[in-house]
C-alpha cells in the first residue's frame, strides 16, 4: 500500500518536472503582453509575426536542409559501422571503431566543434577549401549523427534474428539480394528512427553549427539561442509551442501506425496459423 | 538443418562473386572508419598541435611548429599555453567548479532518477511502453528551448516567484536566476532522460528470481533492495552517471542561458577564448586539458558498454 502510493508520486513528480516547463513555454507564446511573464490576455498574434519573420523562415529552411542531408549521411554511414561491428570478426581496429563510434555520444560539444573547425582551417589554408557554411555545419553534425545511428542499428542488429537471411543465403541468393530483401526490411523500424532520432539531433545543434557556420550561414537554434540569450521572446515562446504541435503530432501518428501493423502482423500470423 | 556459420557463408560470397566479397566488407568498414578517423580522430591532432603554437602577432591563426628559417627547419614547441592554465588561479577554479557542477548534476539525477527507473521498471508491463516513451519524448523537441523555458519559471517575474508571492510564502522575489541553483536545475532537467535510460533498461531485464531467493532467506525488503537490487544494476548507474557527468563538464548552453556571468564553466571560457579573445592557441589548450580529464570516465564508459554487449 504504502509503496504503491510512494511509485505514483514520484513517478507523477518527475514527469512533472519533465513536461510543467515545456507546458508553461506554449501557456506564454499565447501571452497578449510584451512582458512574456506577465499575462494580459489570449492573442494569436505572436504566431503571424514569427511566419513574416524573414531572420527566421530563412535560418529555419537552412537547418531543415542540413538536418535532412545529414541524417541521410548518418544513417548510411552507421549502418554501415554498426554492420561491421556486429557481423564482422574480429578485423583490425574493431574495437577502435567502437570507441571512435562511442566517444561523440558523450564528448562535449564544445571540443568536437572546436577540433573540427581548427582542422577545417588547416585544410582551407592548405588546399583553399572548404569554404565555412551549410557544408561544414553538415559535416559537423554527421560525426555526431553517426554515432546515434550506428547505436540504433546496432542493437537492432544484435537483437535480430539470422535464421532467414542464412535460409536465402541457402537457397542460393546472392549477399546483396538478401540485404535488400531480407535485412533491410527486417531493420527497417530501427533505420527509420534511426533517421529521425539524427535529423532531431541535427536540427537541435546550436554549438557544433556555431563553431563551423560561415557569414550568412545561420541555423534556427543560432537564431534562437542569439535572441534567447537576451532574454524572454515571444517569438521563441511560439517556435517552442509549434515544435511541440508537430513532434506531439507525429509522436500520435507513429504510435497509430505501429499499433496497427502490430494488430495486422497478429491477424495475419493467426491466419496463417489456420491454414495449417 | 545445416546453420552455415560466418565462415561458411564468406565461402558462399567468395564463390559467387570474387570481387564484392573482397571489396565490400572492406567498403562496409572503411568508409566509416574514414569518415570518423577524418573527422572526429584527426581534429584532435590538429588541436593538440596548435595548443602547443604561438599566435601571430597580428591576433589571426597561429604560427607554424614548424618552419624554415635561413635554410634551417625550425620547430618552436610552446608549453608557454599550459604553463599559463596551470599558473593561472581562475584557470583552475574554472576547471574545479565545472567538475564541481558536474559532479552535483550527476548525483541529484541518480538520487531522483534511481527511484524514479525503479518503480517505472516494476509498473505494469502493459503500461511500461507508454510511460517510457513519456521520458523519451522531450528528447525530441528542442534542448535549447526546454532550457529556455527555465528563464521564465526562474526569473524575478517568473512563475514561481509569481506563485510565492501570491501564496504569501515570501514578500521579495527570490534572485535563483543566474545563480548556480539555475545552472543546476538546467542540467538535472537536460539531463534526467540521460540517466533513467540506461538504469531503466538494467533494471527491466533484472532476474527477479534473485529477489524472490533473498526474501524467502528472510531479508528485509529494504536490505533486498541495498544488497541485491542496487549491486545488480551497477553498469546501469555507471553508464547513466557518464552519459551525464561526462558532457555536462563541458556544457556550453546551459551555463550561457542560466549561469549568468557569475558562474565559472570550462565550456564557456573555451568558447569565449576563441570566439572573443580569438586566441585559438589557448582554446586548444583549454581543449587538451579538459579531455585529459574526462578521458578516465569515457574509457570506463566503454569498458561498462563493452561488457554489456558481451552479456547480450
Amino acid at each position: 500500500m504504502t509503496t504503491s502510493w510512494l511509485r505514483c508520486t514520484w513517478l507523477l513528480a518527475i514527469y512533472a518536472f519533465l513536461y510543467l516547463p515545456i507546458a508553461t513555454l506554449v501557456a506564454y507564446s499565447f501571452n497578449d503582453s510584451k512582458m512574456v511573464t506577465l499575462w494580459s490576455g489570449f492573442t494569436l498574434h505572436w504566431y503571424g509575426d514569427v511566419f513574416r519573420d524573414r531572420d527566421l523562415m530563412e535560418a529555419l529552411g537552412l537547418s531543415l536542409r542540413i538536418a535532412f542531408s545529414s541524417a541521410t549521411t548518418s544513417v548510411v554511414l552507421g549502418t554501415m559501422a554498426a554492420f561491421a561491428l556486429v557481423r564482422f570478426q574480429g578485423f583490425r581496429g574493431k574495437a577502435m571503431l567502437q570507441s571512435m563510434v562511442n566517444a561523440p555520444l558523450v564528448m562535449p560539444d564544445v571540443i568536437v566543434g572546436l577540433s573540427l573547425l581548427l582542422l577545417l582551417v588547416a585544410l582551407q589554408r592548405a588546399l583553399g577549401v572548404p569554404e565555412r557554411g551549410a557544408m561544414t555545419i553538415w559535416l559537423g553534425h554527421t560525426v555526431l549523427g553517426m554515432a546515434y545511428a550506428t547505436v540504433v542499428v546496432q542493437s537492432r542488429l544484435q537483437e535480430m534474428d539470422r535464421s532467414l537471411e542464412e535460409a536465402a543465403l541457402d537457397l542460393g541468393a546472392r549477399p546483396w539480394k538478401v540485404f535488400t530483401a531480407i535485412t533491410l526490411p527486417l531493420i527497417s523500424q530501427a533505420l527509420i528512427s534511426a533517421w529521425l532520432l539524427t535529423f532531431t539531433v541535427s536540427l537541435d545543434d546550436v554549438v557544433i553549427s556555431a563553431f563551423l557556420s560561415g557569414p550568412g550561414s545561420n541555423t534556427l537554434p543560432i537564431v534562437i539561442f542569439s535572441r534567447a540569450k537576451l532574454g524572454l521572446n515571444p517569438s521563441v515562446n511560439v517556435i517552442a509551442s509549434l515544435t511541440v504541435l508537430l513532434v506531439g503530432m507525429c509522436v500520435l501518428a507513429g504510435s497509430l501506425w505501429l499499433a496497427r501493423r502490430e494488430k495486422q502482423l497478429s491477424r495475419e500470423l493467426a491466419a496463417a496459423m489456420r491454414e495449417h | 538443418m545445416n546453420t552455415p556459420n560466418a565462415p561458411v557463408t564468406q565461402v558462399q560470397v567468395a564463390q559467387r562473386t570474387p570481387w564484392l566479397a573482397a571489396w565490400g566488407p572492406r567498403m562496409v568498414i572503411g568508409l566509416p572508419f574514414g569518415w570518423l578517423g577524418l573527422l572526429f580522430l584527426l581534429p584532435f591532432v590538429v588541436v593538440l598541435k596548435i595548443s602547443l603554437s604561438e599566435m601571430n602577432e597580428s591576433g589571426i591563426g597561429y604560427k607554424d611548429l614548424v618552419d624554415w628559417q635561413d635554410g634551417l627547419v625550425v620547430i618552436s614547441l610552446r608549453y608557454s599555453n599550459y604553463l599559463f592554465l596551470l599558473s593561472d588561479k581562475l584557470y583552475l577554479m574554472t576547471y574545479l567548479s565545472s567538475l564541481m557542477y558536474a559532479l552535483t548534476a550527476t548525483v541529484l539525477c541518480l538520487l531522483l532518477g534511481y527511484p524514479f527507473a525503479y518503480f517505472l521498471a516494476r509498473s505494469p508491463a502493459s503500461i511500461r511502453p507508454g510511460l517510457m516513451m513519456l521520458v523519451m519524448l522531450p528528447f525530441w523537441t528542442s534542448f535549447l528551448l526546454r532550457i529556455y523555458a527555465w528563464k521564465g519559471l526562474l526569473d524575478n517575474n517568473g512563475l514561481i516567484n509569481q506563485l510565492l508571492l501570491a501564496l504569501g510564502l515570501i514578500d521579495t522575489p527570490l534572485a535563483m536566476m543566474n545563480t548556480p541553483f539555475s545552472l543546476q536545475i538546467g542540467m538535472v532537467y537536460v539531463y534526467l532522460p540521460f540517466m533513467v535510460l540506461p538504469l531503466y533498461a538494467n533494471l527491466v531485464k533484472m532476474d527477479l528470481r534473485l529477489l524472490e531467493a533473498a526474501t524467502d532467506l528472510g531479508a528485509k525488503p529494504w536490505t533486498v533492495f541495498w544488497r541485491v537490487t542496487v549491486p545488480l544494476s551497477r553498469s546501469g548507474i555507471v553508464a547513466g552517471s557518464m552519459l551525464v557527468f561526462i558532457p555536462c563538464v563541458g556544457e556550453y548552453v546551459i551555463p550561457a542561458m542560466l549561469g549568468g556571468p557569475n558562474t565559472l564553466n570550462i565550456g564557456r571560457v573555451l568558447w569565449d577564448e576563441f570566439f572573443s579573445n580569438n586566441d585559438w592557441a589557448m582554446a586548444s589548450a583549454v581543449a587538451i586539458v579538459m579531455v585529459l580529464l574526462i578521458i578516465a570516465p569515457m574509457a570506463w564508459f566503454n569498458r561498462i558498454q563493452a561488457q554489456q554487449r558481451g552479456a547480450t
